[in-house]
């Protein structure tokens, strides 16, 4: 099955790929088993701009590793994946590259069918317990977390530990509690994974459904069909909404100005007596847990949360008051929302030929609703919550080890691999320990600084999206369903690489409506506080926790995301038009370039 | 406005009637039925055609003539059809039909002012070769006047012997006293823009979208494809405008003050301005929607927008036919256990 269109074209092999010069000892940094290799050229990768869409740091590196571990964990051996296992992945010039490793043999194939049957089915078929058992263990793991005792050395071992014979030094207790952490991390994956690709996998055989029975419905279309309403990741935006209608009811919207700081504000809040006081409480329940959400997608350690910075949330503060003020409801009416589900959903139903039509997509409807919560609900605890609580136990880390001179500041222990991370523990274990000056100092600034200058002048440089030969077909469910990558999308990546129509970038239509603007190309979440009222936010990947800024901005464009992906849900609440898996539109399109986006066709023009 | 066994009411019949009133009546009265707006017209029922074709017969025979025919001798189905038609167009009209004819026509006066009509042949045949059929008689628009609309009427019945419509029966074998003709008479709209749509993709087959184009003017620039149309597909349930293609309107249909319409060239400055606005096209998708519901089947509809009040009204609808035929195997079908539907994503490619 060649597909003569393409037969002259390809993407670079990995091989032809050059390490920015200057930047080689950086990169040698990842581990031996993320470098490509000769015999990586005869495979298919791509760059998961998705998750990656920065170059990452040595430590961020571990997001990679811990959750590759756990998908493939899942796929290849856990749920048993009849046609893929799990995906490798790469790193150069920080970014991150994956494959998939899809399984062909037909009889392969049908032994692991029988397995997947006897343990995908036993999950589908105890949805609700066994996710109510998931719910526990990630409460655990994340009260586990917050139990940790602060990192001490002191100068003596404290008396009582000494008379109560506990017979294991301080120093230890640093190991113990990295292990502990860095384990933490790695087992949260194997959470994250314990039901994603059946989930997505229920969620994709709806969609399948639909897209046979009505060749033009739209994704978001189907997306709206399933997509519960009360997530756990639609929950802060919506206690920020609540916070700015009680500022408004206690009398102290007054103190809510536009670029304000966050200091400026919380003193003028303790100055305004009792309400002030009162509405500063309201602020503190709010913020736990629905606070622990990061700016981005969980995958850096610079993604903060609102808890950590309050910036973000108060940001938005002015524009909802003054929607209060102007009678605006900010709720979301759910239970009108939960009755127009319906209605669209029974609507399509009639248009069914056949009562054996019905009765399928009855079955299936069902099983997507079963599993959807989860879909929607595990990123809030996972790559927000307790993935703030990994990278702040990091930063404490970073703080004693900084506090050491190892290097100036606390936040450069991320440009150190988690291994590093743990033989300078060991290295500053040694010292406590013999009492002689840590080698650490000495050693970590020069390479801090290399690798600081490294990810500066990789994130100049473009990197293609894909790499090695052009498969013939992407049978890879995973692949397919978490990146949305199919063989048309590689098309369009290799059309795009020989120019083509350069006015106009097609992506999924995620959210209907046309707007016009200036386009704010985003490339980092530091980026968006230059967001201004009616621009089109342009990044790389959009994403949930920004909803406060969709107030703000006259519609989205992103290079990834599919049609169900959080952002597009957003804006479809917002009722601002948005295009999403666009590939490379911020890339394409310049800062400031005047665009349009019809978000019910999926095209971006660019006017000038 | 009594309907008789000459003339029927759209508001007295229905499908059931195809009979007398011809598809295309039937399919008027069914929309008024159901509270769709239609011009208001009234139907010259089979009836009338064959009391004056009875007489016609009497002078001389016209049945056993068409189907002594053979439908490849081209040069005796055109003889024979200039001398029957000149033969109908010539009929006198028995006195209480032509009465009742009068009246109905005068009744169709709003404020003393009697409206150009619409003459539309509604043919009928007993098999159900209906849709192919109906479109190989005569229409005449923007007729004015009573005696010019008794005049197209006979034309009506006349183009029953056309070339075309005589060698169509003869290829198909159609019996020829299963051949009847009504006649719609129908006060015309004067279209600001008009057009036609279907209830579901013709290119997908998608029962989810309606699939509209329209153009400037009447209707008939858009039925007869003098005119690339404006196109847009929505989708039946959301109203999402997922396709937008505003084209080059060149030209559009007009009335002629004298009777008959005339092509005329587009102004500038709205040959490429969409010819209805989106809140136009969601009322349009409203009544697709009742339309469809209303036969339980996809519709292929005429629609126009009165220049005047704005109002949209319907002047055509009939079922959807080249999807329908088209074998329906269902998409899925529902399994013992429903869990086994995933197999679909993860089993691999079949």
């Amino acid at each position: 099955m060649v597909d003569k269109r393409t037969e002259a074209k390809a993407f670079p092999l990995p091989s032809s790929l050059k390490i920015v010069p200057g930047t080689e000892r950086a990169q040698a940094a990842y581990p031996y088993y993320t470098q490509f290799t000769a015999t990586d050229d005869q495979r298919f990768w791509f760059y998961n701009s998705m998750h990656f869409p920065e170059p990452m740091t040595a430590f961020d590196m571990v997001t990679a590793e811990a959750a590759y571990c756990a998908l493939g964990a899942s796929s290849t051996r856990v749920h048993c994946i009849p046609t893929t296992l799990g995906i490798d992945h790469r790193i150069i010039n920080g970014r991150v590259y994956i494959g998939g490793n899809a399984v062909t043999d037909p009889a392969e194939i049908e032994r692991r069918t029988n397995e997947f049957m006897q343990r995908a089915f036993y999950y589908y078929e105890n949805w609700e317990g066994l996710y109510a058992q998931w719910r526990e263990k990630m409460m655990t793991l994340i009260s586990d977390s917050r139990a940790m005792p602060p990192l001490a050395l002191p100068e003596f071992e404290p008396l009582e530990q000494v008379h109560a014979g506990r017979g294991v030094a301080s120093n230890h207790f640093l190991l113990d509690a990295y292990q502990k952490t860095l384990e933490g991390y790695f087992r949260m994956w194997h959470h994250h994974f314990e039901f994603l690709l059946l989930g997505y996998g229920a969620y994709m055989t709806f969609f399948a459904f639909c897209k046979k029975a009505f060749p033009e419905i739209s994704d978001q279309t189907v997306a709206r069909m399933v997509a519960g309403l009360e997530a756990e990741i639609f929950r802060p935006d919506e206690e920020l909404r609540k916070l700015a209608r009680r500022a408004v009811d206690l009398g102290v919207d007054g103190q809510f100005k536009e670029n304000m700081s966050v200091e400026a504000l919380l003193d003028s809040l303790k100055s305004a007596g009792e309400p002030g006081k009162q509405w500063l409480k309201d602020l503190e329940s709010a913020r736990d847990p629905w606070f622990n959400i990061n700016v981005g997608d969980g995958f850096y350690h610079h993604h903060r949360s609102w808890n950590d910075d309050l910036s973000m949330p108060f940001s938005a503060l002015p524009g909802y008051i003054q929607k209060v003020k102007a009678g605006e409801t900010l709720e979301r009416p759910v239970e009108q929302l939960q009755a127009e589900r319906w209605q669209l959903i029974n609507d399509y139903r009639d248009l069914l030929s056949s009562d054996d039509e019905r009765a399928a997509y009855d079955q299936m409807i069902a099983l997507a609703h079963r599993v959807f919560p989860y879909v929607e609900g595990h990123k809030f605890y996972c790559e927000h919550w307790y993935t703030n609580l990994f990278f702040n136990r990091i930063r404490e880390f970073g703080a004693l080890l900084a506090k050491h001179e190892f290097f100036a500041d606390a936040e450069d222990v991320f440009h150190l691999t988690h291994f590093e991370v743990e033989s300078a523990i060991i290295d500053l274990m040694n010292s406590w320990s013999t009492g002689s000056p840590p080698r650490g100092p000495a050693h970590w600034p020069a390479i801090v600084a290399e690798r600081k200058a490294a990810i500066k002048e990789w994130a100049k440089h473009e990197t293609p999206p894909a790499l090695g030969p052009v498969p013939d077909v992407i049978d890879d469910p995973a692949i397919v369903m978490l990146w949305g990558i199919t063989r048309e999308s590689l098309e369009t990546w290799l059309n795009a690489a020989e120019g083509g129509n350069s006015k106009e970038i097609k992506g999924f239509a995620a959210s209907n409506g046309i707007a016009e603007g200036p386009a704010r190309v985003v490339k980092s979440v530091q980026e968006i506080s230059r967001l201004q009222q009616g621009d089109i936010l342009v990044c790389q990947v959009t994403n949930p926790t920004w909803a406060p800024i969709f107030q703000k901005i006259g519609g989205a464009v992103s290079d990834i995301g599919g049609s169900m992906s959080h952002a597009a849900i957003v804006a479809r609440e917002y009722g601002l038009p948005a295009v999403v898996g666009t590939g490379n539109a911020t890339l394409r399109i310049k800062d400031g370039q005047r665009i349009r986006v019809d978000g019910g066709r999926g095209v971006v023009t660019i006017l000038e | 406005m009594v309907s008789t066994e000459y003339i029927r009411w759209f508001s007295d019949i229905g499908l059931a009637d195809r009979p007398q009133v011809g598809g295309k009546g039937g399919s008027l009265g069914e929309l008024q039925r159901a509270n769709i707006a239609v011009p208001p017209g009234f139907v010259v029922s089979t009836q009338a055609f064959s009391y004056c074709l009875d007489e016609l017969e009497r002078q001389s025979p016209i049945r056993t003539q068409v189907e002594a025919l053979d439908a490849d001798d081209l040069e005796a189905i055109t003889a024979c059809s200039q001398a029957l038609r000149a033969r109908v167009e010539e009929v006198a009209l028995p006195p209480q039909l032509l009465e009742e004819l009068l009246s109905a026509h005068a009744a169709l006066a709003t404020a003393g002012v009697t409206p150009a009509v619409a003459v539309r042949s509604s043919a009928t045949t007993e098999d159900a070769a209906d849709a192919s059929f109906a479109g190989l008689q005569d229409t005449y628009l923007w007729v004015r006047g009573a005696d010019e609309t008794v005049r197209m009427v006979r034309n009506c019945w006349a183009s029953l012997y056309s070339v075309e419509s005589m060698s169509y029966r003869r290829r198909r074998g159609i019996p020829e006293s299963q051949v009847a003709m009504a006649v719609v008479v129908q006060t015309m709209v004067d279209a600001r823009c008009a057009g036609v749509m279907f209830t579901r993709s013709p290119t997908s087959g998608d029962r989810s979208v309606i699939t509209i184009e329209g153009a400037w003017g009447l209707g008939s620039a858009v039925v007869g494809g003098e005119v690339t149309p404006d196109r847009w597909v929505i989708g039946k349930i959301t109203g999402e405008i997922s396709v937008r293609d505003i084209s080059d309107k060149a030209i559009r249909h007009v009335p002629l003050e004298a009777g008959g319409i005339v092509e005329e060239p587009v102004a500038e400055d709205l040959r490429r301005t969409q010819c209805m606005s989106d809140q136009d096209l969601q009322a349009l998708r409203a009544i697709a929607r009742r339309v469809e519901k209303h036969y339980g089947h996809a519709q292929d509809i005429e629609w126009a927008v009165d220049r005047y009040s704005g109002d949209i009204l319907l002047l055509q609808s009939r079922p959807e036919t080249v999807w329908s035929v088209k074998d329906q195997v269902p998409v899925a079908r529902p399994v013992e256990n429903p869990l086994a539907h995933v197999m679909s994503i993860f089993g691999g490619r079949k």
